[in-house]
């Protein structure tokens, strides 16, 4: 049981509302956790908990084995490195300015600062940036840059919010080299996505919560494969709803069919019968793909757009 | 097992360290890049009241009976407004600034991300703001001895005096920072608690002229306080009811502090 965090029946409500629900789950060294769930699902009061932010009615949230928020938060906070949604760099300082004014909350020297501004820059890919201010940054080097900040006590663990939420996709791949060498390292991650592709990509291992349960837990491939047909049929266009109806001749080619606006989904482990009998509608779109983390992540949380997200 | 937790009160008394210094030390940093443009603000203003009204007005008003003394108008106001500079330059600095770092840009959020806890946040703060007030008040205290307003040695004990008004009102201030929702807010405080403070507290004239029931309400004032500790100090004179003065500053500083700090507390939990 050598967990670097370790989360037992975290509860929190607000008012009536209970946000997170007897919620456990733990990371261990050398491991990136992806936390996924639709907006409101708690995935944001359970990242405050654990940061200390917010504190909770019942539950423990245990650090590094034995340091417990958020009674001994400061002493867990000075082996925390933490990239908020919302970037919060100084934007009066320049890049570097903000790198040294960040490092003296930790209590460090400004000569140990300063000896790793250099390295974390390069680290960021924000060496020629040196002395420019967030303004005149891209939302991706400033991502870049609040990652570099959070490197800057040299922490065991992680704590991403949202880390490429808003970059465009040239900003979102450097930034999953970057997470992808830290965890060469041996960095340990806590990260929370919208992106399936994201939580795939980087997550050793994933918690699904939904009304602030935990409702699936485990390694991506290994989700998929446990709840999911491994072939999709999408069927869009003129026509697609007409052939998902119950009497449907397609219908016996799925193990079970969903419906989500103009588009029906056909989930099946045979897509080749499917296919074949498919002919027979030419004017049909059709694609043709793996069971992803999309699909699960729909299939647990339902596909229906929230009024309260 | 489950663990219940007793979430501790926002009340609960300070937990300070001296994790507040690189606080202060950012908030320096950042203003010391416009200290320049800061300083020529901070020193215009009370300079064209002083000429304006001292010099002004003061031709017309002639000599102010001030502790069972004449003197002259413009020393009588220089005494009183800038303890009025140093209430000013705490509270725009503890209302305004204080709220874009905490609400706009976050940067408390980020700070606590870092082994700071809130309550050293707002006293950094705090003690920023009361730093800015010094500053300000030196700078005016600099071109009042330029004009030649006061040269008495007394003068080096307001420094310290005036030190402690900008604490007084940075903590008032930051009770307000707590519950603001925007800037608009900010404007309440300023003209239904410092605007009338400024009329009462005997700046402009002396308090005597007030009716009796209002002097004794203006008795309890901090600006009040202030005053009297001051402008003596201008006339080459020893404040009389220093303890009691100085009591009353302190009190409403431990006080507001307090208040302030509890609503921030409250604020960041939600």
């Amino acid at each position: 049981m050598n967990y670097l965090l370790n989360v037992e029946n975290l509860v929190k409500s607000f008012g009536s509302n209970t946000v997170v629900d007897d919620l456990s789950f733990h990371i261990s060294p050398g491991e990136c956790l992806g936390v996924i769930g639709p907006n409101g699902a708690g995935k944001t009061t359970t990242l405050r908990m654990c940061l200390g932010l917010t504190a909770p009615d019942a539950g423990s949230i245990t650090y590094f084995e034995d340091l417990s928020m958020p009674d001994e938060a400061l002493a867990i906070k000075a082996r925390l490195g933490v990239v908020a949604q919302m970037d919060t760099l100084d934007p009066d300082f320049t890049a570097e300015e903000n790198l040294l004014v960040y490092g003296r909350y930790f209590g460090m020297k400004d000569r140990d600062i300063k000896s790793r501004i250099a390295t974390l820059l390069e680290f960021g890919a924000l060496t020629s940036k040196a002395k420019a201010k967030p303004g005149e940054l891209s939302g991706g080097m400033k991502r870049r840059l609040s990652l570099a900040r959070a490197l800057i006590n040299q922490p065991q663990m992680l704590m991403l919010d949202e880390p490429t939420t808003g970059l465009d996709p040239q900003a979102r791949h450097l930034m999953w080299e970057r997470l992808q060498m830290l965890m060469q390292e041996g960095k340990s991650i806590l990260l929370t996505t919208h992106f399936m592709d994201e939580a795939e990509r980087l997550c050793d291992r994933l918690l699904v919560i939904d009304h602030g349960k935990k409702i699936a837990e485990g390694k991506p491939r290994d989700l998929i494969a446990q709840h999911l047909e491994p072939d999709v049929v999408e069927l869009f266009g003129q026509g697609a709803l007409a052939l998902a109806t119950e009497d449907s001749p397609l219908r016996q080619h799925a193990a079970r069919v969903e419906i989500s606006g103009e588009t029906a989904f056909f989930y099946t482990a045979q897509a080749q019968p499917l296919l074949m009998a498919l002919q027979a509608w030419p004017h049909v779109r059709s694609l043709h793909r793996p069971a992803n983390l999309e699909d699960l992540f729909l299939k647990l949380t339902g596909r229906q757009i929230r009024e309260n997200a | 097992m489950r663990k219940q937790h007793v979430i501790p009160s926002v009340w609960a008394p300070p937990q300070l360290s001296m994790r507040w210094w690189p606080v202060f030390l950012r908030n320096l940093l950042v203003w010391r890049k416009l200290a320049l443009p800061s300083l020529v603000g901070n020193i215009a203003e009370p300079l064209m009241w002083l000429v304006a009204f001292g010099y002004g007005l003061g031709a017309l008003v002639g000599e102010v009976t001030t502790g069972g003394q004449q003197v002259p108008y413009i020393l009588f106001l220089a005494s009183g407004s800038i303890c009025m500079s140093a209430m000013n330059a705490a509270s725009f600095e503890a209302l305004y600034s204080a709220f874009s770092r905490m609400h706009m840009q976050k940067t408390w959020d980020g700070i606590m991300n870092a082994p700071v806890r809130l309550d050293d946040v707002v006293m950094a703060e705090m003690l920023w703001a009361s730093f800015k007030a010094l500053f300000t008040v030196t700078a005016i205290l600099g071109v009042m001895l330029v004009l030649g307003i006061s040269h008495s040695w007394k003068l080096l004990l307001a420094w310290p005096v005036l030190w402690m008004v900008g604490v007084t009102f940075s903590c008032i201030a930051l009770i307000f920072n707590a519950m603001a929702k925007g800037y608009d807010f900010f404007t309440y405080y300023f003209t239904l608690f410092l605007t009338p403070m400024m009329f009462l507290s005997g700046i402009y004239f002396p308090r005597t002229q007030l009716p009796d029931w209002l002097q004794m309400i203006t008795d309890y004032l901090p600006l009040t306080a202030a005053i009297e500790l001051v402008r003596p100090l201008f006339l080459d004179q020893w404040p009389t009811h220093v303890a009691s003065n100085l009591c009353l500053l302190i009190g409403v500083t431990v006080v507001a502090f307090w208040v302030a700090l509890a609503l921030t507390r409250k604020r960041f939990r939600a």
